[in-house]
Parts: structure tokens; C-alpha cells; sequence
């Protein structure tokens, strides 16, 4: 088979597969959300914090319990760390330096996974296993808790302004979905060949030069986290370009099912929340048309590239595994930046200039296609938000949302939420431009004045603001990060660019639940039917390209529209 | 069946022409919602009021033009620094123009309302009102009434303030208020009593007790409310000012945050140019004429002759979805109708049609005169009047014997013929030695049960007295209203009728009207429970009134519409006053309400969805010197960097002229499921907005590179 039906084939079957599995997981996921009962393990966890699991929290309380979960989270990581060096099992690695520490807490509660650290030389066993892996599970639970607490908004039949409670949302999400969900995912890794084992680091003799080292490690079960929790935190630097993460395409297709699983499924969740599954099939059909589109788009790019070079080899197979070749790496760099996964099996920034810029658009729609687990959810849905005040405007009523009348307030904390990111990602990248160390960073430097390659070291910077403030973590790899600003700078706009749209979209949730839901009549605008579906899609694609569309022009389109 | 077929025919006529007259502001071409006037010299008569509107204080109020207004006092600014360089000037006399065609849309829209106040005032200047004091009468002017003072008006005054009439009847012009011509009875107790600063009394004299203090007098609200001068923003006007000043926040931090990016491509841009593409891309179109949109909205009804007291009201009037409608006067007309005769006992159909029309003669009630209309129109008969029967004694109608009839003199016998009640008439039978025979009471039973009312037709002679069939009175629905019914389900909005009636009546007329749902036997009580039934599931509630005892349902309701004529407590009560007293034409409203929103939704659409052209005009533009691969984005060809510039900055003031008359007359409108009024829209100003500027554009770059000195 050649490569191009064989990709296709591939995004095919990716799709075939999510629809089948969409449906019981999505539902199996609202029964958790939804039950009564209380597991003992989870009784234990609920007496470790004092918490009554089952006492509803406003919307207040809900944001108090995230933020400072997260808070907590942020503040032992950073600690463990700053003590590496002393802790024992730390397999003799130094402390991290404060700006690193700070960024790579950030990082991880903020469920970024940003790296501006090579994983293998950096960190030790005890941050890796009692920190980073912690947080690749519980900052995932965080988001779909919010996630849930939203959806509860717009489902809840009381107007009390109840959203459930966040403990129980976070110790059910963990315990029920993200651990045995990882645990199998570990299983079928190993089966496609992702190393598991405790071994050290063999010297496996001479190559090129010098001695080449193999790591060895428990890699499977991280790596099955890292893609089930839209983490992306690799256990080796080159990430899932490494074969002991990523051993072939059937490993390669397994990792993107990961990542797409929880993420869509949600759309089911949502649907048999609200009572309604024909809107949780609206949202995935936008959802799902986005994430197809770009798939498609990104596989004739990076396939029919003009220039000689990429002609001859049959595609731009430069920063792509030939394991995977140009149809796994499209497929996997789709969908790792249309959630806030952020792991590579390819690097972003040998793609060709349109598929560099199809992975910063993807980033760039907020990653609600299908989103991080839980925020593309809750993103999609302040989108959705927005499209039914426009569209219901023209259907001459006050906006209505699946009963609830949208309002000032409901658009005030959606407008908010959509104004975040943005202002993050071009306030941040403007000073990094405009201040004069920053720049040096660009290794394939700045300097040599060829303006082909200033619009690509501008992608650099962008891609690096655009992927922490929307929690991708994945890197445009050719700037080196790991210098005070950009540990700094990267690390506010990973943590910013997580809590602040919790905070209004867990204001909005509350706003919706306070309401008495509004019955349907004939004259209410239908959010099940495929014109809202492609509403939205339009609503999500306008929204962010409008704002982008300059940053964008000089940065990939400049690049990709010169050759 | 049949029969009744063909009478809803013959009074199709009639009623049809009432409706007509009745809902003058529908154009006879059926759904749409007519627009006012624009008449484009309105624009240049508003030129000095759009210019005292550049006041930075009146800007701030709109966020989106408050930014347009600052970039041009930026380019103005920069202009004058290098004044050689004609792109700095143009671009900033274009920017001056945008932000002038905004607040003249706004004076336009303003100043219809404010011709309607003028004629208002002078209705209200001047007038000397005589006030009782201990019995003595004294002259003060009208504005130092207060609650509670007693007047005296006779015929020629002008009445000097809003009250209730507590003493006489009087025959009032109203014409200054309602601009209806034909005077009104106003008396003391009921719910006629109500008088309105302003109008005049034409005969009698009456005593008004005044109910409003000085300056807030019904037409003193009036004045303030056409003028604009009480408009308060609505909370979907609101909400969308929300997201329109986050557009512009977002547009800002693109604007403000490329020229970092562009010095750091080595292609730093003027601040002018930056602007330029700030004002384009920021939502303008419909920032301009948002509150044109609101004010002409208002302004729509008070054409039709209804005042809000708040836009507030008009809006909820959008989102009603359940419709009380009385059932007198709005479903059906006035009076029950002739609908057909029917004999009993092989009695001779065209002898009872003559029968009843001999009765009917003496019956001037509208039911009796329906009956002569009825036999004459159906049954052939000729027409005549008291004065074509020769030896006739009549009998007129009252209200204590339920008949009429009339005894006939011919050859020495007397034929006496009586028409009535059926109780009534069965007795006279009786009373004269005849029978009711079984048919006649399962007819008029029969009759009762279908909504109707029986009446007995039934002669005497020397051979005895027998009853000779049955008038069978009914309600006539107004024409058209099953479909205007049928219209509003469409809409989503159900339909109660309030009724007096008993339920079998009420069910009957529901029924053949095709409203969705009816009260029967309702009191101001079971009106008041229905509403906060319908409320508390969370719907929206309109109603009309006009009586005290609907005073608290209008207050309860979400858009309460009284009628003129009514009382000053259900005025009080209600959020809007129809002039007109129509309660059909509440349907009207909400048709007014829905349009409002669909215009302000259609022009964000439109705004927004223009953006997209004018980033490619623009984009390349700028940016081809750097790179110029950038250049193939320029899919419009445009001719120059400077007038691609140009050319989005003047389409862009020029699209809010050209919506100006969209925005005052509102976008079409017919009811239909919001399904494909979504369809339709998004398609018009979706679509249309992304289409029409690249055509826009390209034609004002062609005029463009024609003048010389451009390139």
C-alpha cells in the first residue's frame, strides 16, 4: 500500500474506532460523575483531605477547592525539586534550579507538560514517580472535574447553583477512569513492544564516535498516562519519537487512540447529563469535523510539498520517523496539538511551513477539537456558548443553551474566557520579540538575516507562548527554553493560561445553574441539528483566526508561502 | 357542516376588511412586520446632532466607536506631523467620517422619535385647568395639579392632567394622544373612566380626579420615551456590548502586539496603518448602529401606536411563548351572529327565515340585526324595513322579556310572531296554548352544547301557537385567525383564550378558532393563577387588559399590554399602552420584539464575518515588502499597498451608512421555526457578510487607482 492510502486509511479507522468506543465509555464516564456510592479507597482519600464528598458546592467553593488543590500541587512539586539533591533514591541527580523548578511544576499541575528539561537527565525517581506521574493523573481528574462541574450547570434541574462537589469529582476521576484506563493502556503499550521494566542504563557500545547509553525504565505505564491524561510529558527527551516509547505504527496509532479517547467520549458524557445525547453528538460532530479537517489538511501538505528535496523523498519525512512515515506523524501531530496533549512522535518544526502552521492553528482554537481531557469539553462548550448568542439573536429570541437564557453574565465570563489565551500568547511573544536577549534563544539563529528563516524563528517563539498558555507542552523544537525568561515567562503563562478560564468557566457554570431552565418551543434554536454543528465549527475557526491571522501571517504563512 | 362553510365565507368580507383597518401597520401582502420611513434627507438633518455626539463623554458609552474615535484623533495627530504624506490624511478624514456616520445613524433614529414629541408638547402647553376647592371653583394652571385635586371640564376644555372621571360622562377627543379622530365616552365608575392629559372635551362636563403629579403625566412619559431620552440599555443590548468590547480588547492586543512582531520580521509599520487595520477589524458596522437598532425598535411601535414604558418590554416581547388573548374582541368579533335557521316539525324553512326576519325588525341589538342580515343574505328574502310592513304592531326587544316579534293585522286575524331567549319564547308558546314539541329542545339543547345560543322563532294565529324553528346564534372568529394562530405555534408560542363563557362554549369556539389551549369561566383570579403557572415553568407570559380587575395579571404578566380605553389602574399596571385599544395586535408586538433581535444578531454576523476580507486586503498590504510570498494572499489583486488600505478604511465607513435604513426598518421578518429562520439569516448575513466586502472593496480600490496620485 502506498503512504497516502495508507494514511488515509489510518485517520479512517481512528475514526471508526473513537465512534464505537465513544458511546459506552462516555457513558460509563456520567455514571461515575453521577453515582452515590463511595469506594473505600476513595473514603480514605476523602478523609485525607476532611472532605464530605457528598456536600454540593456553589460555584465559589467548587473554584476554592480547584485552585488550591492546584496550589498545593504547584508548591510540593517545586519542593521536591529543589530537594532532588538530597533526597535519597535521586540516582545522585543535583536539585533543580529555582526557574526550571517553578517552570516544570507549573508544567505539570497545569496539565502542560512543557519540558525544558531533558526527562532522563534531569529528573530523578522520586520526582519522577512522587510528583510528575502524580500530577499527570490528578491534574487530568482536575480538568474533567471542571469539565463536569459545567456540564452540571447547564444539566441541573434545581436552581440552587449547586455544581457537585470537586473531591469526589477528582477521587472519582482518578480512581474509576484515569487509573484503570492507564493500567490497560500500559498493557496493550507492552503487548505493541513500549518497553516496562526497572533495568538501569546499559552502555551498548561504540557508535559514531562515543559510547552510546540505552536507558531502561517503567516507560509503558508513563507513556500511557502521559496520552490517556493529554499530558504529554515524555519519559525520554525525544519523547514518542523514541522507540522504547514508541516502538511502531501500531504503537504510534494505539498513543493517538489514547489521546483522543477521553476527550470525545466526553461529548457523551455531556449529552447523557443533560438528558439529551443528540447535543452531545452536536458537540462531537464539530469536534470530530475540525479534528478531520485539520488531519486531512495537515497529510496533503506534508505530502505534496513543492521543493525538490521533500519531492524526491516522497514527502517531508525531515523530523519524521520512517517507522511512522508522513501519514502516522500527520496524524499524531494533529492530534497531539488539537488537545493539550503535547506529545511529539515527529518534530513540529521540520514540518513544512503550512503543517508547522496547521499544529499552531490547532493549538490556537483553544484545543477544544477534541480538547484536552475535560477542557476541550468545557472550551467547546464556552464556544458553543457564544455561537447560540449570535445565532439565537437572529432567531429573534433572548440566546437560550439547552434551556438556559444566555445572558450578560453568561457572556461576560465566556468573553473572558475566550480573551485569556490570546492575550497570553501575543503579549508574551510580542515582549519576548521586542526585549533583546529572548530572541538569542532561536538556535537556528535569528541572524542570518534571511527573512525565510526570521519568519520561522518568530514560529519558534509563538509556537513556545501558544503551546503553554493553551497547556499543549509540545515545542516548536529549535528554541532552547531553558534560560530564566523563558522558564518564567512560559511557566505564568502555563498556570494563567490553565486557572484563569477555570475561574469563568466555573462562573459561568454557576451563573447557568442558578437559572430556571426555559422549556423548548418551536421557536427555540435547535443546538442538535447539523447547522449549529457547523455553526460552531465556523464560530470556533473565526474566532481564533481572526485573532491570529497576523501572528500567523508572519510567521508560517509567511514561511510556507514563499517557497 | 357544510352549511357553516359557507357562512364563514360570507362574513370573511366583512371581517377581513375590519382586520385591515384595524392593523394598519401590516402591509396587506401578509407576514412581514412593515418598516418606518427613511427618507435620506433625515440623514443631513441629523448632520449637527451626529456632530455634538463626537463629545468623548456621549463616545464612551460605546466602546467599539470610543476606540474608532480615539484612532482618529491618533491619525489626525500623526497626520499633522508629516502633512506632505496625503495616506495619513485620507486615512484619518475616513476614520473622522466612520465615527460621524455612527452617531448620525443614532440622530436619525433619534429624530423620528422627537417630531412625534414635539406634536406631543404642544398638546400639553398651556392649558388652565378648574380646580374645586370646598366647592368653589378656581383657575390654575395645569402644571400645578396635583393627585388628588379635583377638576371641572366642560365641553371645549382641554383636560389639564391624567385622572380618573368621577363625576358625569363626556364625550372626549383623544386625537392628540391617539391620533384616532372619532371622540370616546368617558364616564364616571367602570372601566371607562380613565382621561389623558391633553385631549379636549367635546360635550358635557365632567369632575376628573387627578392621578398624576406634575411633569409625570402620561404624555409627559410619552414625550420622554419617543425622545429617547428615558432608554435604558436592554439586557440582550447588554450582553451583546459585552462581547462586542471583548472583540474590540481582542483586536486591540492583535493590533497593538504585531508591530513588535512586524520590527521584529524588519518591517516596522506607521502607527497610521495600524489603525487603519484597528478600526477595520474591531466590530464597527454593528457598534455604529446598535443603539440606532433599539431606538428604531421602539420607535416601530410607537408607529403602531403603542408605548413602552422600557425597551425592556419589547425585548421580553420577543421571548414571549405563551399568549393570553381575551376571547371578545381579539378572537372573535364583538357580537354573536345569525348562523343559521332551522326548522322543527316539517315546518317550512323559507316560512321560518320569514318568521325570524318579521321578528328581528323590531330587534335592534347587533344579534337581531344579524338575523335580518341573515335572511336576507342566505335565505333570499327581500329587504325590508319597519316601514315596508303595513298593519304591523312591534314589539321591540328588551332585556327583561328576552323577545321580539311583531303582531300582524291582515283580514281581520292577527298573526303574532315572537323570536327570544329560548326559555322565554317556550312560555309565550305555552301561554298561548301550544306545545314545544320534543325536536325543538334537543335542537336548542344541541345548539348550547357546540358554543352556540338557540333562539325560538314561534307564531300564534287563531289555529293556535306552535314553534317554527331555531336560530342558531354563534361566535364569529375573525378571519384569518386559525392561521394567525397557527403562525405563532410556529413561533413557538402557545395560545390560551380568556373566556367568560362556560367550558362547553369556551371548548367549541377554541376549537373552530384553533387556539392551543382556552380558560373558560375565568375570573381576574384564574388569570393571575394562570400566569404564574406559566411563569414558574419558565415561560414567558403576554397578556392584554383593560379593566381595574386585570390590573394585577398586566402587572404579573412579562409584557402587559393595556388598552387605551381602559382604566388608569390597568395602564399603571401594564408595560405597554395600545393607543389603538386592538388586542390583536399584541401579535404585532411580539413580531416587534423578534425582529429587534434578529437585527442586532444579523449585523454582528454581518460585522464580524467582514473581517475576514478586510484581513486580506489588508495583510498583504503591509507585509509584502517583507515577505513577499505574503503577496499572494492579495486574492482581491488590489492595486497598491496604500490603497488596499485605503479601500477597506472607506468600505468600512461606507457599509454603516448604507445599513442605516436595515437598521431603522429592521430585517425582514416572517414568522417561521427558528430552524430556517437560522438557515435564512445565516445565509443572508453570514455569508453575505463574508462576500460583499471583497466585492466592496475591490470596486472602491478600482475607483481608487483611478485618481491620479495614488499609486
Amino acid at each position: 500500500m502506498g503512504p497516502v492510502p495508507s494514511a488515509a486509511l489510518q485517520l479512517l479507522a481512528m475514526a471508526a474506532v473513537l465512534g464505537l468506543v465513544h458511546r459506552p465509555l462516555g457513558d460509563y464516564m456520567a455514571g461515575v460523575y453521577r453515582s452515590h456510592k463511595h469506594l473505600r479507597v476513595e473514603r480514605w482519600a476523602y478523609r485525607c483531605v476532611g472532605a464530605d464528598p457528598d456536600r454540593g458546592m456553589r460555584r465559589g467553593a467548587y473554584l476554592r477547592a480547584v485552585l488550591a488543590f492546584s496550589l498545593a500541587g504547584v508548591i510540593l512539586l517545586y519542593v521536591l525539586q529543589r530537594l532532588q539533591g538530597v533526597l535519597p533514591g535521586s540516582s545522585g541527580l543535583a536539585s533543580v534550579g529555582p526557574a526550571q523548578a517553578f517552570n516544570t511544576a507549573a508544567s505539570f499541575v497545569s496539565n502542560t507538560n512543557w519540558q525544558s528539561y531533558a526527562g532522563e537527565r534531569t529528573m530523578g525517581a522520586v520526582v519522577q514517580a512522587g510528583g510528575l506521574a502524580v500530577q499527570n493523573f490528578v491534574s487530568a481528574a482536575v480538568g474533567m472535574a471542571v469539565a463536569v462541574a459545567l456540564v452540571r450547570g447547564f444539566a441541573a434541574s434545581r436552581d440552587d447553583g449547586e455544581l457537585g462537589n470537586f473531591w469526589a469529582d477528582l477521587v472519582r476521576g482518578t480512581v474509576r477512569i484515569l487509573l484503570p484506563m492507564a493500567f490497560a493502556g500500559a498493557i496493550l503499550l507492552v503487548a505493541t513492544g513500549v518497553i516496562q521494566n526497572f533495568a538501569g542504563v546499559h552502555e551498548v557500545g561504540q557508535f559514531t564516535g562515543g559510547p552510546q547509553q540505552w536507558n531502561g525504565g517503567a516507560v509503558a505505564s508513563q507513556e500511557a498516562i502521559k496520552e490517556l491524561g493529554t499530558n504529554g510529558g515524555g519519559y525520554f527527551n525525544a519523547n514518542s519519537a523514541h522507540p522504547f516509547e514508541n516502538p511502531n505504527g501500531l504503537s504510534n496509532l494505539l498513543e493517538i487512540f489514547l489521546i483522543l479517547v477521553i476527550p470525545f467520549s466526553l461529548t457523551r458524557t455531556f449529552g447523557t447529563m443533560v438528558g439529551s445525547v443528540r447535543q452531545g453528538y452536536a458537540i462531537l460532530a464539530a469536534m470530530a469535523a475540525i479534528w478531520i479537517g485539520f488531519c486531512a489538511l495537515m497529510m496533503w501538505t506534508e505530502f505534496h510539498h513543492g521543493g525538490p528535496a521533500l519531492q524526491a523523498a516522497g514527502g517531508a519525512l525531515e523530523g519524521k520517523e520512517t517507522r511512522f512515515g508522513v501519514g502516522g506523524s500527520s496524524l499524531f501531530a494533529t492530534s497531539t496539538t488539537l488537545t493539550s496533549t503535547g506529545a511529539v512522535d515527529s518534530f513540529h518544526s521540520s514540518f513544512t511551513g503550512f503543517g508547522g502552521g496547521l499544529t499552531l492553528l490547532g493549538m490556537m482554537l483553544g484545543e477544544v477539537a477534541p480538547g484536552g481531557v475535560g477542557s476541550g469539553l468545557y472550551g467547546m462548550l464556552v464556544l458553543a456558548v457564544i455561537a447560540v448568542f449570535v445565532a439565537g439573536l437572529m432567531v429573534g429570541r433572548t440566546p437560550e443553551y439547552l434551556g438556559r437564557k444566555i445572558g450578560s453574565r453568561e457572556i461576560r465570563f465566556a468573553a473572558l474566557y475566550i480573551l485569556v489565551t490570546p492575550a497570553l500568547v501575543l503579549v508574551l511573544t510580542a515582549l519576548s520579540t521586542a526585549l533583546a536577549s529572548p530572541p538569542h534563544s532561536v538556535l537556528n539563529s535569528a541572524a542570518t538575516a534571511v527573512s525565510h528563516s526570521h519568519a520561522h524563528a518568530f514560529s519558534e517563539i509563538l509556537y513556545a507562548y501558544t503551546s503553554a498558555a493553551n497547556n499543549n507542552g509540545s515545542a516548536f523544537a529549535g528554541l532552547n527554553a531553558d534560560t530564566d525568561w523563558y522558564n518564567t515567562t512560559l511557566g505564568i503563562a502555563m498556570l494563567l493560561g490553565r486557572f484563569l478560564p477555570m475561574v469563568f468557566v466555573l462562573a459561568l457554570a454557576g451563573s447557568l445553574a442558578e437559572q430556571r431552565p426555559v422549556p423548548e418551543t418551536a421557536g427555540t434554536l435547535r443546538t442538535h441539528k447539523p447547522l449549529f454543528a457547523s455553526l460552531l465549527v465556523g464560530t470556533t475557526v473565526l474566532v481564533s483566526g481572526l485573532t491570529y491571522f497576523p501572528a500567523l501571517a508572519l510567521g508560517p504563512l509567511a514561511e510556507g508561502l514563499a517557497s | 357542516m357544510s352549511m357553516s362553510t359557507s357562512t364563514s365565507t360570507s362574513t370573511s368580507t366583512a371581517a377581513g376588511a375590519a382586520r385591515r383597518t384595524t392593523s394598519s401597520g401590516r402591509d396587506p401582502g401578509g407576514g412581514r412586520v412593515g418598516g418606518g420611513l427613511f427618507d435620506p434627507a433625515a440623514l443631513l438633518r441629523s448632520l449637527p446632532e451626529a456632530c455634538r455626539k463626537l463629545d468623548p463623554r456621549v463616545m464612551v458609552k460605546s466602546p467599539v466607536m470610543f476606540v474608532v474615535e480615539i484612532g482618529s484623533v491618533l491619525t489626525t495627530a500623526y497626520a499633522v506631523a508629516s502633512p506632505g504624506d496625503w495616506f495619513g490624511w485620507a486615512v484619518a478624514a475616513w476614520l473622522w467620517l466612520t465615527t460621524l456616520f455612527a452617531n448620525l445613524a443614532e440622530a436619525v433614529a433619534e429624530g423620528r422619535g422627537k417630531a412625534q414629541a414635539d406634536t406631543l408638547r404642544r398638546a400639553r402647553t398651556g392649558t388652565v385647568a378648574r380646580r374645586l376647592t370646598g366647592g368653589a371653583e378656581e383657575r390654575v394652571p395645569g402644571t400645578a395639579l396635583h393627585a388628588g385635586d379635583l377638576v371641572v371640564c366642560e365641553a371645549g376644555d382641554t383636560v389639564p392632567g391624567d385622572g380618573d372621571v368621577v363625576e358625569g360622562v363626556a364625550s372626549v377627543d383623544e386625537s392628540a394622544v391617539t391620533g384616532e379622530s372619532a371622540p370616546v365616552i368617558r364616564e364616571s365608575g367602570g372601566d371607562r373612566s380613565a382621561v389623558t392629559g391633553g385631549t379636549k372635551v367635546l360635550s358635557d362636563r365632567v369632575v376628573v380626579r387627578i392621578t398624576a403629579e406634575p411633569g409625570d403625566t402620561f404624555i409627559d412619559r410619552m414625550i420622554r420615551l419617543v425622545e429617547g431620552a428615558a432608554r435604558q440599555k436592554t439586557p440582550n443590548e447588554i450582553a451583546l456590548n459585552t462581547l462586542l468590547a471583548s472583540l474590540a480588547v481582542v483586536f486591540l492586543i492583535a493590533v497593538v502586539t504585531l508591530q513588535p512582531f512586524a520590527s521584529f520580521a524588519g518591517d516596522p509599520q506607521t502607527v497610521i496603518v495600524l489603525v487603519a487595520l484597528l478600526v477595520c477589524l474591531i466590530p464597527t458596522t454593528i457598534g455604529a448602529l446598535l443603539s440606532a437598532i433599539g431606538i428604531a425598535g421602539m420607535d416601530r411601535l410607537v408607529q403602531r401606536n403603542v408605548l413602552a414604558t422600557s425597551g425592556r418590554a419589547v425585548e421580553a416581547a420577543g421571548d414571549v411563548s405563551t399568549l393570553l388573548l381575551d376571547k371578545t374582541g381579539t378572537i372573535t368579533l364583538g357580537n354573536r351572529q345569525a348562523h343559521e335557521f332551522v326548522a322543527v316539525d316539517g315546518a317550512d324553512e323559507s316560512r321560518l327565515a320569514e318568521a325570524a326576519q318579521l321578528s328581528s325588525l323590531a330587534d335592534e341589538t347587533p344579534e337581531g340585526r344579524s338575523v335580518v342580515v341573515l335572511a336576507t343574505e342566505r335565505y333570499g328574502l327581500p329587504e325590508r324595513d319597519r316601514s315596508d310592513v303595513r298593519g304591523a304592531e312591534w314589539i321591540a326587544f328588551t332585556a327583561g322579556t328576552r323577545m321580539s316579534g311583531v303582531d300582524l293585522a291582515a283580514d281581520g286575524a292577527v298573526r303574532r310572531i315572537r323570536k327570544g331567549a329560548a326559555g322565554s319564547v317556550a312560555a309565550w308558546v305555552r301561554g298561548n296554548g301550544g306545545t314545544v314539541p320534543d325536536a325543538a329542545r334537543a335542537l336548542t339543547d344541541r345548539i348550547a352544547e357546540a358554543g352556540g345560543t338557540p333562539l325560538l322563532v314561534a307564531e300564534a294565529d287563531a289555529r293556535g301557537a306552535r314553534v317554527l324553528g331555531v336560530i342558531h346564534l354563534k361566535d364569529v372568529i375573525k378571519s384569518g385567525m386559525r392561521e394567525r394562530f397557527a403562525e405563532l405555534r410556529r413561533m413557538g408560542i402557545r395560545t390560551v383564550m380568556i373566556t367568560g363563557d362556560n367550558p362547553l362554549t369556551a371548548r367549541a369556539i377554541a376549537d373552530e378558532s384553533g387556539v392551543d389551549d382556552f380558560l373558560a369561566e375565568a375570573t381576574p383570579e384564574d388569570k393571575l393563577a394562570l400566569i404564574r403557572r406559566e411563569q414558574s415553568g419558565g415561560r414567558l407570559v403576554a397578556m392584554t387588559g383593560d379593566g381595574t380587575n386585570d390590573a394585577p395579571a398586566l402587572a404579573q404578566a412579562d409584557v402587559g399590554v393595556a388598552m387605551n380605553t381602559g382604566t388608569s389602574a390597568a395602564k399603571e399596571a401594564g408595560n405597554m399602552v395600545d393607543l389603538d385599544s386592538d388586542p390583536t395586535k399584541l401579535i404585532e408586538i411580539i413580531e416587534i420584539g423578534k425582529q429587534l433581535l434578529i437585527t442586532r444578531g444579523a449585523l454582528t454576523t454581518f460585522s464580524i464575518a467582514n473581517d475576514v476580507a478586510k484581513y486580506f486586503a489588508i495583510l498583504p498590504a503591509m507585509f509584502a515588502a517583507a515577505y513577499p510570498g505574503l503577496d499572494r494572499l492579495n486574492v482581491m489583486r488590489l492595486d497598491s499597498p496604500q490603497s488596499a488600505i485605503m479601500s477597506a478604511v472607506v468600505f468600512n465607513a461606507l457599509i454603516i451608512v448604507a445599513l442605516v435604513p436595515l437598521s431603522l426598518k429592521g430585517v425582514r421578518y416572517r414568522p417561521r421555526s427558528a430552524d430556517r429562520m437560522l438557515r435564512r439569516n445565516l445565509l443572508v448575513y453570514g455569508l453575505g457578510g463574508l462576500v460583499t466586502p471583497f466585492a466592496g472593496i475591490k470596486i472602491i480600490d478600482l475607483a481608487l487607482s483611478t485618481v491620479p496620485g495614488v499609486r
